[in-house]
């Protein structure tokens, strides 16, 4: 089996989940021995990725590494493209019409929201049409696009190749943007949807917006969980004696992971108990609004912000953690809590998202329900038998999230494609 | 011979309702939920059961015999919510057909943790069951048949009962068969009926199984299978959850005709009858000693106590729980006592547990949280605003008695003037 597969994200250019899950989805299916050409945008100079050394569209992995992806060949398309961008965008003008209706206090959209470039649509176009010219030379079985910005692409591939079309839907505008979504994006993930033969969803989460929101039948939805790095067996570096107990955020301070319910369920545990501090690791267009946010409610000292973090810095970040929260408005999957898992520190998870569905040693609670967010927040940190048994049991399960299982499953997905089953694989 | 004697488990606990860190109350229950289970498993299983047990002990003239152990919680709430099945007890009770047994009033673990405990809880089901059913109980099962040695001992002590129950655990009897009557290590007087996992699970768990080899299960064709008890073992103890009628087995499954039929078949077979424990214990001699150094008891495959005390959270809650036992006894304050014994059943652990996997199904009846992790933080929460209203209680007390020895001096001084 060939694969012609389009993606936009692959570390060390990442800033979200997706990267991550094309790497692990790839290198399980190139151990399969599934041959992949991965077609990607190589991102233009940011100040997010300036301290990162720029590699050649090879050099996308580490020499040690080649073994596993020895048969995946990857291809550059030079571009601009930043994944979360539509909803950043959507932010700073919503934040600008909105005004100061939802809080009393003062905000300002983050700086980095100029950052941007506004001809998003023109560079998806781009990508589009260069994908199709190295699909002219290339040879394959089946197209497998990753998220909307690469669709467009893959419809195009699929229109000229007459190869059949995978699209796999790691998130919807409606995961990022809730229910002010940006049309134009709505309306490229929508053709990509229905001009697909088949739709891999994260989660049943994921099918179920897919089948609601964008109107396509259930029995085109097929849903393959991402899986977690198995712990190459760092050492858990020891850290220096703490005396406060951490509860960390780690993701995008964006709306869609509801990082001001964190900071209203923080302000709530400090009610109870004052020996926590509160850790949010990332960056987004709701950074500075969260800052405030803080300062706003008086617990400005107890909550700190590291901004964007990255590789051993992001390990760490976990080590010194007592609790993950994850309070997403919407997630398709996420990843992040198996890491947190992998990391032996225990999970609390919001009931809307793809991974509470099938990860049993979590807590869960709905993203708005701020009472319960905190009461097991302080659950978590006065009884140590709960933190225990979560951290056991919970790392004993994260073995059946496999990168090996998911990418067998997607293999039988193309098997089981009429176009594709006279391939071998 | 071969003589059936069933024993039917009748229990609900009362229910926590959802309680976070900034609740305050003292009220933990929900009373609307446990009101309304109540009335549900009456309307589908004691009513329409009990009402079948009494046809048939009348149609059979005193030969059908059965025999319940209901917990005192539930029959607190069966005295609030569902008036109607306390009478029908109670009408059974008078057949003289029925036997009720003892044990701990609260479905406790408090054998494992206080022994005061246990005694008292089992003192005041006793008292219980007499005032209700005017009878004695001669027999003990402990909660979910936890049982040991120990156990054994310790009822033998306590005094006024002829029979233990216990599971037939293959690993306790190993060639033995439950069918007969045994003595627990160093008795001497007391008994011990075991429970035919068997036959009692065919009727429990795989009745409406399609996918048993033996389903459809019939009266006929169990009570050939009792029948072959004969000639190698006295009795057959059926020990059932009493909500399989109706509840955990639905009507609709032929649950309620098959118990119909089933005294016919038993007793078309001249030897056969049906006896109730305390019967079985009197009229049969114990053939052996079982030896039970470790505890085992009827739940899930392992037989044994990991249901409830099978992570850290579930051995920290009871530890926790128990701890408090001298400052909640100290405060005598009657509802802080009563909440605390209601904090005791083991349901409350059960819903702790974390081996889903195998014996999800069981677990997950009337269980009333998502995860057991919800479960834990929902009961440590509670019991936590348990503990300061001892402590408050028991510093009130204090004050008073200091108050009480200022003004002794005074008294006497005004006696002596007298």
């Amino acid at each position: 089996m060939k694969v012609f597969m389009l993606g936009w994200e692959f570390p060390p250019f990442i800033s979200g989940g997706l990267g991550t899950a094309c790497y692990g989805l790839t290198k399980a299916m190139s151990r399969l021995g599934t041959e992949i050409v991965f077609v990607l945008p190589r991102a233009a100079q940011s100040s997010q990725s300036s301290h990162v050394k720029m590699l050649s569209a090879e050099g996308h992995i580490k020499t040690e590494e080649l073994n596993d992806f020895q048969n995946v060949r990857f291809k550059a398309i030079v571009s601009a493209l930043r994944p979360y961008v539509p909803s950043q965008i959507d932010e700073a003008s919503e934040n600008k019409r909105k005004d100061h209706r939802t809080y009393t206090w003062h905000n300002n959209p983050s700086e980095h929201t100029q950052i941007y470039s506004h001809d998003i649509y023109e560079q998806v176009c781009r990508y589009a049409q260069k994908a199709a010219e190295i699909a002219s030379v290339e040879d394959f079985n089946v197209i497998h696009a990753h998220d909307w910005m690469t669709y467009p692409a893959g419809v195009e591939v699929a229109r000229l190749g007459g190869k059949p079309l995978v699209v796999h839907v790691h998130s919807t505008e409606f995961d990022r943007s809730g229910e002010h979504i940006n049309q134009a994006i709505y309306d490229i993930e929508r053709q990509g949807m229905h001009a697909a033969d088949k739709i891999i969803a994260v989660s049943n989460y994921t099918k179920n917006i897919i089948i609601n929101r964008y109107g396509i039948s259930p029995d085109k939805v097929e849903v393959v969980y991402n899986g977690v790095e198995s712990n190459n067996g760092t050492p858990v570096q020891e850290l220096p004696n703490k005396s406060d107990k951490i509860i960390l955020f780690l993701g995008r301070i964006t709306m869609q992971k509801g990082p001001e319910y964190f900071i209203a369920a923080a302000k709530k545990v400090l009610e109870k108990i004052n020996n926590v501090k509160f850790v949010m690791a990332g960056d987004g267009d709701m950074t500075h609004r969260m800052i405030e946010y803080a300062a706003w409610l008086g617990i400005g000292h107890k909550v700190f912000f590291t901004r964007f973090l990255r590789g051993a810095d992001v390990d760490r970040a976990y080590k010194m953690a007592d609790l993950y929260v994850m309070p997403s408005v919407s997630e398709p999957f996420g990843i992040a809590p198996l890491e947190a898992i992998r990391h032996g520190v225990p999970v609390l998870i919001s009931k809307q998202s793809g991974i509470a569905e099938t990860l049993k040693n979590a807590l869960k609670v709905d993203f708005w329900d701020i009472d319960q967010m905190a009461n097991k927040m302080v659950a978590v940190l006065k009884r140590s038998p709960l933190s225990r048994t979560l951290r056991e049991y919970g790392n004993i399960e994260i073995g059946k999230f496999r990168w090996k299982d998911s990418a067998a499953k997607v293999n039988k997905i193309y098997k089981e494609m009429p176009a594709c089953a006279q391939a071998r694989v | 011979m071969a003589s059936v004697c069933f024993y039917f488990q009748v229990h609900q606990p009362y229910r926590l309702r959802n309680y976070t860190i900034f609740d305050t109350g003292s009220d933990y229950f929900d009373d609307a939920k446990n009101a309304q289970i109540c009335r549900k498993v009456a309307r589908k299983c004691y009513l329409p059961a009990n009402q079948l047990m009494l046809e048939l002990i009348k149609k059979y003239n005193g030969r059908f015999r059965i025999s319940y152990s209901i917990t005192g919680c539930l029959l607190e709430q069966l005295q609030l919510y569902a008036p109607d099945v306390l009478q029908s007890f109670q009408e059974l009770a008078r057949t003289g057909c029925v036997e009720f047994l003892a044990e701990t009033y609260h479905h406790s673990l408090s054998f494992l943790y206080s022994r005061n405990e246990f005694i008292e809880q089992i003192k005041a089901h006793k008292r219980t069951i007499q005032r209700l059913f005017h009878q004695r109980p001669r027999v003990f099962r402990n909660t979910e048949l936890i049982y040991n040695n120990q156990l054994a001992e310790l009822i033998e002590n306590i005094g006024g009962f002829d029979a233990i129950l216990g599971e037939g655990a293959d690993h306790i009897l190993g060639y033995r068969s439950p069918n007969f009557v045994y003595s627990p290590k160093k008795c001497r007087k007391l008994k011990l009926l075991l429970k035919n996992y068997r036959l009692s699970d065919d009727i429990a768990f795989r009745f409406s199984n399609r996918s048993w080899s033996q389903w459809p299960l019939n009266a006929h064709k169990f009570a050939g299978w009792v029948n072959s008890a004969n000639g190698c073992g006295f009795t057959v103890n059926l020990f059932i959850d009493y909500e399989t009628f109706g509840e955990h087995q639905w009507e609709d499954t032929g649950i309620f005709n098959f118990l119909r039929h089933l005294p016919d078949e038993i007793l078309k077979h001249p030897d056969n009858d049906f006896k109730t424990p305390s019967e079985v214990a009197a009229a049969y001699d114990s053939v052996d000693v079982v030896d039970v150094p470790y505890t085992i008891s009827w739940a899930d495959i392992e037989r044994d106590l990991s249901a409830w005390l099978g992570n850290p959270m579930q051995h920290n809650a009871l530890a926790e729980l128990y701890r408090l036992e001298d400052t909640v006894k100290r405060t005598k304050d009657k509802d802080i006592i009563r909440d605390w014994r209601k904090l005791q059943t083991s349901d409350h652990f059960y819903y702790m547990c974390t081996k889903w996997f195998a014996d999800g199904d069981v677990h997950k009846y009337f269980n009333p949280y998502d995860s057991p992790y919800d479960s834990y933080i929902n009961f440590m929460n509670v019991l936590d605003n348990l503990a300061c209203r001892c402590s408050r209680a028991v510093s009130e007390e204090e004050k008073r008695d200091s108050i009480y020895q200022e003004q002794a001096p005074a008294n006497q001084r005004v006696l002596q003037k007298i």
